[in-house]
């Protein structure tokens, strides 16, 4: 079952850099909240202490908290692996095994997790493809290698690898910058089935895909190269891009930005 | 930029063409024949090229053509007999003993070297501390600078007088194989042999596998990380997989080297010609180590039976080398370079 997001105080620093300052937000679940801002403003530093994927660069710490529903992501006790097995992960550039078939990238994260019989497999994958849109292209040709799919086909592939895990949040990090507009297309339909299942939070550069797909947008800026990004302020999309609250918001999507 | 024109594809279109002018200028310019630049390189890349193969062709002449002298005037079967008296007349003298104890002491080496090669190599990248694995690879690169006359030395003053234990437990668990029995003699065999190459070849295959794993793109880490993988099963699911073509060449490397190697081999083997069941014994010989200590004393005939067997040796190694290109390439389709 999707669950909601509730961080409060979140400080992200890379070794002495203070990248992003006391953000608090929360997410509803079974809603798309996309992150916009200009680059370095710390949108995609924030998506990935969501799934305590930050720390994995050397010298990333955190202070603060996220709890998913109660759970408190960053608590003593707390094992990353299991809470990235509970919030899942989409990519900027697509990223399949190159390694491994259609069908084993879809099956990845299910054998992490324990073993399976190979038809409770076979159905997930399915259904997990089926879920990405991508099960038609693909039913042919599932012992292939995923590297040789298109790139929007490769990401639908990603997101079906995401999902077949059943997870309870699932991040995107600026998932169509490396696609065509086409492809880009079938992401953003995607992403509005998906929202029925999951809690999705979405990093994007380009507004009219955030007016698109989310319920809610949260903009992201910095006072200066080198200072920390912080959250200017969250609300409902369409208001965001209508009459939003502060003026740096309205500066930013209107274009009128430094 | 206004939002209501606002191109949403501006980030995802590719750069325009270049148009159809600027292609036949850059054609012209692959070429090379336009600028002294480019003409000079073209002749000495070229030039290279073809002194490479030369080279290759004039040690194949050479080493046929003495192999053939040999071979030609031998009364025994040059491939299976077990001796090698090229004073008799007529002469006798085979390479079996030699091919067996070449490989047998390889594959020994093999055995031991990559699997801890590679453990090296991951420590390095992947779980040692920043601070740690400086010092640990420039330790490995030493190791490799190191001449083999010295590991030879080593093996004869250091390793041979060290033996007895681990002989002795071998013979005493698995001497029922045959493989591990031991008749107490000094432990000059084909397992210490095999144990000297494997430090030998180490610090290659180590080294070149580092600087694969090394490489294996941050986004495939990431992937398997964001499934919520361990460290273990990130190595398992994207950084040996990515890296499994490289370790294959690096272990080729070593293996050459293996091969190939003379006078460790020479100073640690007690050599005689014939092929023993048991690791442990005393005896057979290489391909290399034979050539090594017969050569100054043979004569004119001598030396070209002795360079038959280096045209074997020859051989076996571009076999083993033809063999794993083709182990790369039947998986190619799944490469981590597709990525």
């Amino acid at each position: 079952m999707a669950k909601r997001i509730d961080v409060s105080g979140l400080t992200a620093y890379y070794g002495s850099h203070k990248a992003i300052e006391d953000i608090s937000m929360t997410v509803e679940p079974r809603s798309v909240t996309a992150f916009i801002g200009p680059s370095g403003c710390g949108k995609s530093t924030f998506l990935r202490t969501l799934n305590r994927m930050h720390e994995v660069t050397s010298g990333g710490r955190v202070e603060g908290k996220v709890l998913l529903d109660d759970e408190d992501l960053y608590a003593a006790g707390i094992d990353p692996v299991s809470v990235r097995r509970e919030v899942g992960m989409v990519f900027q550039r697509p990223n399949p095994f190159p390694t491994m078939s259609i069908f084993d990238n879809v099956a990845a994260g299910l054998r992490l997790n324990g073993s399976y019989k190979k038809s409770e497999l076979a159905d997930v994958v399915e259904k997990s493809l089926k879920g990405a849109n991508l099960w038609n292209e693909v039913k042919d040709r599932l012992n292939k290698p995923g590297s040789g799919l298109s790139g929007g086909q490769q990401q639908r592939l990603c997101i079906a690898r995401a999902i077949a895990v059943e997870p309870k949040v699932l991040l995107m990090d600026e998932p169509c910058s490396a696609l065509d507009p086409i492809s880009t297309l079938a992401i953003e339909d995607l992403i509005g089935e998906l929202k029925e299942r999951f809690t999705i939070v979405i990093v994007t550069h380009n507004m009219q895909q955030a007016a698109r797909v989310s319920d809610r947008t949260a903009f992201f800026n910095l006072s200066a190269v080198g200072q920390p990004g912080k959250l200017i302020e969250i609300d409902d999309t369409e208001r965001i891009f209508s009459n939003p609250s502060v003026q740096a918001t309205e500066d930013y999507i209107s274009g009128r930005f430094g | 930029m206004d939002i209501s024109t606002h191109n949403p594809d501006t980030d995802d279109t590719p750069p325009p063409i270049a148009p159809p002018a600027a292609d036949a200028e850059q054609k012209r310019a692959a070429r090379g024949a336009t600028r002294p630049g480019d003409r000079i390189f073209l002749a000495l890349s070229r030039g290279s090229g073809i002194f490479l193969l030369v080279i290759m062709a004039a040690i194949a002449v050479f080493l046929t053509y003495r192999a053939y002298l040999a071979i030609s005037e031998d009364d025994a079967n040059f491939l299976t007999t077990f001796e090698w008296n090229t004073s008799l007349v007529p002469p006798k003298f085979g390479i079996a003993v030699l091919a067996f104890g070449t490989v047998v002491s390889s594959i020994i080496a093999m055995v031991i070297a990559v699997p801890i090669a590679v453990a090296i190599a991951l420590f390095i990248t992947h779980y040692a501390p920043r601070r740690m694995s400086g010092p640990v690879a420039y330790v490995i690169d030493l190791l490799a600078a190191v001449p083999s006359i010295v590991y030879g030395l080593w093996g004869a003053l250091v390793l041979v007088p060290h033996m007895d234990g681990l002989f002795g437990w071998l013979n005493h668990y698995l001497g029922w194989t045959g493989v591990f029995s031991w008749d107490d003699g000094a432990p000059r065999s084909m397992l210490t042999v095999g144990i000297l190459l494997a430090v030998m070849i180490l610090p290659v295959i180590t080294n070149v596998s580092r600087e694969v794993f090394r490489q294996v793109p941050q986004m495939h880490e990431e992937a398997a990380l964001a499934l919520g993988a361990t460290r273990w099963e990130v190595i398992r699911m994207s950084v040996l997989p990515f890296g499994r073509s490289g370790v294959i060449s690096a272990s080729m490397l070593g293996l050459g080297r293996a091969l190939g190697e003379t006078m460790a081999v020479a100073t640690v083997l007690s050599p005689d010609f014939d092929i023993h069941a048991s690791l442990l014994n005393p005896g057979g010989g290489t391909f290399a180590q034979n050539i090594a200590s017969k050569f100054n004393e043979a004569t004119e005939f001598g030396r070209d039976a002795l360079i038959a067997s280096g045209l074997v040796l020859f051989v076996i190694t571009l076999l083993v080398n033809g063999a794993a290109r083709m182990i790369i390439a039947r998986r190619s389709e799944y490469s981590g370079a597709n990525a």
